[in-house]
C-alpha cells in the first residue's frame, strides 16, 4: 500500500492520508478485515507526528471505513456496498467539477463538454 | 491518564532575567518539542526540571512524582542530553562509560554497544579528542541506553550535521514505538520538529507563548500576503504581527480559514512553517 503525502499541499496531512487509505479501500487494494498499519508505525515510516495519524484513522473510523479494536489495532470494517458507492460517486463529481471549471477557463460550451465526456465514456 | 512531565507555575528570577509562570503538560506516547530564540528560557527551563538550578516557586512533577523529592528514582528513568558537557575531558568513552553506567538502575550495555557501532565512536579516544557532534553521540548514547521512559534533551540537535539529525530524529520516532515513552527535546532549528512533533512549546523572554499540537499550528496559522492598502487599525489586531515592506505586508493569521474569508482573492495566504510562527510572534512582542 502506497500513502504519499505532500507538505506543500493546502490540505492538512491527515486528510491526504485518510483520502489516500479511503481510495485504497475502495479500490480494493485494502480487503475487508485487512489490518491497517499501527498509527506508531505509519507516523514514523512517514515521518510524521502520531497526532496526525491518530486524526487520519478517527476521520476513516467516523465515516466507517475501519473499526478500531483497543490493543489489537484497526481493520478495514465489512464492506458497507452503498457507503463504498457512495463515495465512488462522489469522486466521481469531484473529478467532474474539475474538468467543468478547467473547461469555463478557455470557453468550452456546456454541449462540447457534453460531447467529449460521450467519447470519452465510448472509448472506456 | 497521569502527565510523564507536568510543570506547574514555575519561576525564576535571575538579574535581568526570569521565567515566569511557566506551565507544560507531557503525556507518554508523545514528542514534544520546547522551542524559542537563544536566551529564551529554554536550557534554565530544563535545568530546574533536571534538579540543576534551584526554582523560586512552582511545582515540577515527573512520572508523577517529584522532582527533588524523589530524584533518584526520577533521574533513573530519564535519559538526558545537556547542552553543556559534563564528561570528564581526560577519560577515554570507554572509562567515561564505567563511570556512568553503575549510575543507571536499568543500563543495558547490549544497547550501549549497539550505539558506539552505529555512532562510529571510537571507544579508546579521549572524551576532549571528540568533536562537538561525536560529544553529543555520545551523550545520545548513554541516555539511550538505559530503559529511560522520559527523554528529555536541550538542544541535541545543534552542532550536528544534517545527516546525524535526520538519524536522530528516526531514533526518537522509534523511541516512541512504545507508547510508554515520551521525548522533550528543545531546539532552535525548527525544521527538525516542523515533521516527527507531536506538540509544541514556544517560549520568548521567559514566558510560554504556546503549547498546542503541532499539527493545530501548521493547519490553522496562516502567512499572509497583499498590499498595505488591505491593512486598517482592526485588520493590523487580527494579526499575531505584521512585517511590512515598500511594495506590501507579510502578516502571520491565527486563522487561515477566516484570513481568507476577510480578504478573498485579494491576498495569497501560505502554510507557515515552525520558523515562520516563531519569528511572528518573537518580533510581534518586540514591536509593542
Amino acid at each position: 500500500m502506497n500513502i504519499i503525502i505532500s507538505n506543500s499541499s493546502d490540505k492538512p496531512i491527515y486528510d491526504q492520508i485518510a483520502e489516500q487509505i479511503k481510495t485504497h479501500i475502495i479500490n480494493g487494494d485494502l480487503k475487508e478485515a485487512e489490518m491497517l498499519p499501527s498509527i506508531r508505525n505509519l507516523a514514523k515510516e512517514l515521518q510524521i507526528s502520531v497526532i496526525t495519524t491518530k486524526r487520519a484513522y478517527e476521520e476513516l473510523e467516523r465515516e466507517g471505513y475501519i473499526v478500531s479494536v483497543p490493543g489489537k489495532g484497526s481493520f478495514v470494517s465489512a464492506k458497507n456496498k452503498e457507503l463504498l458507492k457512495e463515495a465512488r460517486i462522489r469522486i466521481v463529481e469531484e473529478k467532474l467539477l474539475e474538468a467543468v471549471s478547467t473547461a469555463k477557463t478557455v470557453d468550452i460550451s456546456l454541449d462540447e463538454l457534453q460531447k467529449m465526456i460521450e467519447i470519452l465514456y465510448e472509448e472506456g | 491518564m497521569t502527565p510523564v512531565l507536568e510543570i506547574k507555575g514555575l519561576r525564576k528570577e535571575f538579574k535581568g532575567f526570569g521565567l515566569k509562570n511557566i506551565n507544560i503538560s507531557l503525556n507518554s506516547g508523545y514528542i514534544m518539542g520546547f522551542i524559542g530564540p537563544n536566551g529564551a528560557g529554554k536550557s534554565t527551563t530544563i535545568k530546574l526540571i533536571m534538579n540543576l538550578l534551584k526554582k523560586d516557586e512552582g511545582e515540577i512533577r515527573i512520572f508523577g512524582m517529584d522532582n527533588i523529592k524523589d530524584e533518584q528514582e526520577v533521574k533513573n528513568r530519564i535519559g538526558f542530553v545537556l547542552d553543556e558537557n559534563y564528561f570528564y575531558e581526560e577519560l577515554t568513552v570507554e572509562e567515561m562509560k564505567w563511570v556512568l553506567a553503575p549510575v543507571y538502575k536499568a543500563w543495558d550495555e547490549k544497547t550501549f554497544k549497539k550505539y558506539l557501532k552505529d555512532f562510529q565512536l571510537p571507544p579508546k579516544k579521549k572524551i576532549k579528542e571528540l568533536s562537538k557532534g561525536m560529544k553529543m553521540k555520545f551523550s545520545l548514547a548513554i541516555a539511550l541506553s538505559h530503559n529511560a521512559d522520559l527523554f528529555i534533551m536541550d538542544e541535541p540537535t545543534s552542532g550536528l550535521d544534517p545527516l546525524v539529525r535526520s538519524e536522530l530524529l528516526d531514533i526518537l520516532s522509534e523511541v516512541i514505538q512504545d507508547e510508554n515513552k515520551a521525548v522533550f527535546f528543545s531546539t532552535h532549528i525548527t525544521s527538525d520538529l516542523d515533521k516527527i512533533a507531536d506538540y509544541i512549546t514556544m517560549i520568548n523572554q521567559g514566558e510560554i507563548i504556546l503549547s498546542m499540537p503541532k499539527d493545530d499550528i501548521l493547519n490553522n496559522y496562516g502567512l499572509v500576503k497583499g498590499g498595505k492598502e488591505l491593512l486598517d487599525r482592526d485588520i493590523r489586531k487580527s494579526f499575531v504581527a505584521i512585517k511590512e515592506n515598500q511594495f506590501g505586508f507579510e502578516g502571520l493569521a491565527k486563522d487561515r480559514k477566516q484570513a481568507k474569508k476577510m480578504f478573498g482573492d485579494k491576498v495569497v495566504i501560505e502554510k507557515p512553517t515552525l520558523e515562520d510562527v516563531m519569528l511572528y510572534y518573537v518580533r510581534g512582542n518586540q514591536n509593542v
